[in-house]
């Protein structure tokens, strides 16, 4: 039998190359055509420890965690019972073990999952170069169904730099244990696939962030390190530079986000990324970019909060300094990426905005986005290429901040003649020159609110999906599992409408009010203990009479089947 | 060569703007003013090339009392910014400005990190050993028995920061002092600063005529030092170290490397992009 997606998970001590075999996995998988999502979790330790990763593949897109483990290959028993409430077993679940593993540990046991054990220690021994990884990628291999040649290419490929003799180790590992699985039974096989020569992408969320600040035009970047965060910056680092750009490395989150307001100010698009403590220690510095009219942008990939909460798992916990955390009336841009491909997307249509609106974005991202590595198809080249409007040289009676229809006035850049101003935080008149006239203020708040307000931001604001008198509404990363759910729920004959919401701030409430044109209730969900996201509704939006809301904060992830389960309930 | 084409050479003036400074009569900041233009005119860098780039205080007002661009920011951060600008613009010339309060206390961190990075521009603090904006509070350069502010009424008790001494410690790589009384002296300084490569920090003793009115006794006590320039580290920090904080000049000239990034493009974004393809 094959089935529609499969869900594994393999744990192991560190060292053991838990990572890889995962990695290998998924990519190989890639090779033959199938999709993928692969998520990690780890101890405590900063070495080593234990690990696991999680793989879900599929014939189609995957973008979230199933709700069900098909396979869990445990290399050893080390701490299994940390990852025990993220591995969904059921009696379904086959778990692959070490002969020699010793007992069976309760919180498996107790799942009544099917154990089987395989002399795993032994064959490692009998394989010369052998590694507990390989052996147990070739049981994998054989159980899910893997071709040879996608096998071999990713074996090659990943090895290279190590010689012919690891490759050839290698292969002999991965054939050994594809052998000892002659006899398992097991019926996750996959369905075979091709990638009908489209191509296919293997991307991180954290990744895709630092690929859409390219591609929108960011060439400088200042950087303080922070989990979940610290790889958008590790990706741009390099590849800004091959493009002519540059990353500095800054003292702290209070530098940071000042020299991209000062690279901006030259002309030059400019972004960082953070979490939320740093996202906390640049909020003086958002206003100033804000009232300054300097575009920026900074990725917060959310984590567990508040303070250093839990620093390596995600919620969405974040919304409220995201939208209010500025003092004054700073009127600037929410962005919500709600896949991994989209963290693509909506960083690069963030760098866009942020330059055409002369303002501060902040894009959304959450730890569950921006760790976890995707298979998807190549995402679609955007036309979002930062274009400010700027003034060209000696233009007669320039003021920096004259007040337009749009509200956008167009900004000189140093080295322009006839162009000097000073940018200023302090409010101003239209010649940039500090006031604190009451008409003054009113008219930049005026056109500071204006130009975000009367822009077009297009259908992008949100990802409406399906008819229905039910509508479940929510961002970000629990997006993936809400669509599944869905999709099952629209398999068994019901009729639900998703509303996604991309752009957070300025409230598009008229567009919010069209899409629920037709329904009659609606289903919130959001990944946050204090109701964050549905006290945003309620507070901006006409919502229908019935809402229902289902929030959980970090760690856990929401999985489809629960989501399901609000919907079939409430129907 | 016809006179249409001849060159004039700039004038300080021509730096300055017609806005008239918020500061009270007598304060220093009026002639650091006229340093840090008369210095651009020295170096002759079109108005349009340059960049004064500032925090919050009295002393941060200066931006807009020039003509050419500036930021005036947040409290404290006038180095960021201007690092930012000056890594992504290297070609401009850029001076970064401010008080003792903006640089050395709320902006401590950033001082030390940019002396250490060493990027080629001048910063110019200009010391009155207050806070004059939010009048009169005792700032990290503040001698420990000043009492005259509400807040530290029986005097901070604490010793007083040495800027030159941790400038040099940290990795600046020209350090001055000047004093506002001074001001064509204080603008030869300026210029100096912005031609040698790297981080160069000028301290201008610069009287707050209101919360610190004795400071204008400073006019008798400043100098010239006695010893020239040094490049040698140990020399200077011996001299940084014992020195009264009275003698002006450019006190230490040194050769540290310079944070200078290349951008130069190597690959387009397509064949970043295309290593995500499996
Ligand atoms: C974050 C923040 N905290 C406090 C202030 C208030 N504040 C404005 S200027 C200043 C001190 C300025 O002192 P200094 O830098 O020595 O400059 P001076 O006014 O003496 O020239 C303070 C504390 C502020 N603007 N921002
Ligand atoms: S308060 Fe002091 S520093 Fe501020 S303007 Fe007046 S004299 Fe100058």
């Amino acid at each position: 039998m094959s089935a529609e997606t499969i869900s594994i998970a393999v744990t192991g001590a560190g060292g053991a190359g838990v990572m890889t075999a995962g990695q290998m996995l998924l990519d190989a998988g890639a090779k033959a055509g199938w999709y993928g999502l692969m998520t990690r979790s780890s101890g405590p330790q900063i070495r080593g420890g234990e690990a696991a990763a999680f793989l879900r593949m599929s014939p189609g897109p995957v973008n979230c965690g199933d709700d069900k483990l098909h396979i869990l290959f445990a290399f050893d028993w080390m701490n299994v019972e940390r990852f025990a409430a993220e591995l969904f077993l059921n009696s379904d679940t086959l778990v692959l073990c070490d002969s020699d593993a010793g007992e069976v540990p309760n919180v498996i046991s107790s799942s009544g999952a099917r154990v089987v054990a395989l002399p795993l220690k032994k064959t490692v021994k009998e394989v010369e170069g052998g590694r507990i990884n390989m052996i147990g990628l070739g049981v994998l291999g054989k159980l899910v169904g893997l071709p040879d040649e996608a096998v071999d290419a990713v074996i090659s490929s990943a090895l290279k730099k190590k010689g012919q003799e690891a490759i050839d180790f290698s292969k002999a590992g991965y054939k050994a244990g594809f052998d000892l699985a002659a006899n398992v039974e097991c019926d996750a096989a996959l369905s075979a696939c091709s990638t009908d020569g489209v191509e296919r992408w293997g991307i991180s969320g954290n990744e895709a962030a630092g690929l859409g600040g390219l591609k929108g035009g960011v060439r400088f970047v200042a950087a303080y390190p922070i989990t979940p965060a610290t790889e958008v910056l590790e990706w741009l680092a390099p590849n800004l530079e091959k493009v002519g750009g540059t990353l500095v490395q800054a003292e702290d989150e209070l530098a940071s986000i000042v020299q991209i307001i000062g690279g901006s100010f030259g002309g030059t698009p400019s972004m960082t990324a953070t979490s939320g403590p740093g996202l906390a220690l640049m909020m003086e510095a958002m206003g100033l970019a804000v009232a300054s009219e300097t575009p920026i942008v900074v990725v917060n990939v959310q984590r567990g909060g508040p303070s250093t909460g839990i620093p390596t798992k995600s919620e969405q916990s974040d919304l409220n300094i995201a939208l209010h955390g500025l003092h004054g009336d700073a009127p600037h841009i929410v962005t919500a990426p709600n896949s991994i491909p989209d963290c693509l997307f909506t960083t690069q249509w963030s760098v866009f905005l942020a330059e055409r609106l002369q303002t501060a974005a902040i894009v959304l991202s959450d730890q569950a986005l921006g760790q976890s590595r995707v298979v998807c198809d190549k995402p679609a080249d955007l036309a979002f290429i930062a274009k400010r409007d700027v003034v060209e040289a000696n233009v007669e009676n320039y003021e920096r901040y004259s007040v337009t229809a749009s509200g956008v006035s167009p900004m000189a850049i140093p080295g322009t003649p006839g162009g000097e101003y000073v940018a200023d935080g302090l409010e101003h008149a239209p010649n940039a020159r500090p006031s604190s006239a009451a008409e003054d203020h009113i008219e930049q708040l005026d056109k500071r609110d204006r130009k975000l307000t009367q822009f077009d931001y297009g259908n992008h604001w949100a990802d409406i999906e399906g008819e229905g008198e039910m509508a479940v509404i929510t961002w970000g990363s629990t997006t993936a599992p809400v669509r599944e759910a869905i999709e099952r729920a629209e398999a068994k004959g019901m009729k639900i409408r998703m509303i996604s919401m991309r752009l957070l701030m300025p409230m598009q409430t008229e567009k919010f009010a069209e899409a629920l044109k037709g329904v009659t209730k609606a289903l919130v969900i959001e990944q946050t203990h204090s109701k964050q996201f549905f006290h945003y509704l309620k507070a901006y939006y006409d919502l229908p009479a019935e809402v229902k809301l289902f929030n959980r904060p970090g760690p856990l992830p929401m999985r489809p089947g629960e989501i399901l389960e609000q919907i079939e309930s409430w129907s | 060569m016809t006179s249409e084409t001849a060159v004039v050479a700039p004038k300080a003036r021509d730096y300055k703007s017609d806005y008239k400074p918020v500061w009270c009569p007598g304060c220093g900041d009026f002639s650091v003013l006229s340093s840090v233009t008369k210095a651009f005119a020295e170096i002759g860098t079109p108005k349009e090339n340059c960049a004064v780039i500032s925090g919050i205080g009295c002393s941060s007002r200066i931006p807009a009392y020039t003509s050419v661009y500036g930021f005036h920011g947040v409290h404290g951060r006038a180095l960021p910014l201007a690092t930012g600008l000056k890594v992504s613009r290297p070609e401009l010339n850029v001076v970064a400005t401010g008080g003792d309060g903006d640089g050395f206390s709320i902006g401590g961190n950033h001082f030390m990190h940019a002396c250490r990075r060493n990027v080629d521009m001048v910063y110019v603090v200009m010391d009155n050993e207050v806070y004059g904006m939010t009048k009169g509070q005792a700032s990290p350069t503040t001698a420990p028995d000043w009492d005259k502010s509400k807040l530290t009424p029986h005097g901070t008790g604490i010793n007083p920061f040495q800027p030159l001494a941790i400038a040099l410690a940290a990795g600046a790589n020209f350090i001055a002092r000047g004093f506002s009384g001074d001001p064509n002296g204080t603008a030869k300084l300026i210029a100096d600063a912005m031609k040698h490569p790297g981080f160069s920090l000028v301290q201008i003793l610069s009287p707050c005529v209101t919360f610190r009115p004795e400071q204008k006794d400073w006019k008798g006590m400043v100098r010239p030092a006695e010893i020239e320039a040094t490049s040698d580290i140990g020399r200077a920090a011996r001299r940084l170290m014992t020195d009264d904080g009275f003698n002006t000049g450019i006190l230490y000239k040194g050769s540290r490397n310079v944070y200078r990034p290349a951008l130069e493009e190597s690959e387009t974004v397509a064949e970043v992009e295309a290593t995500f393809a499996l």
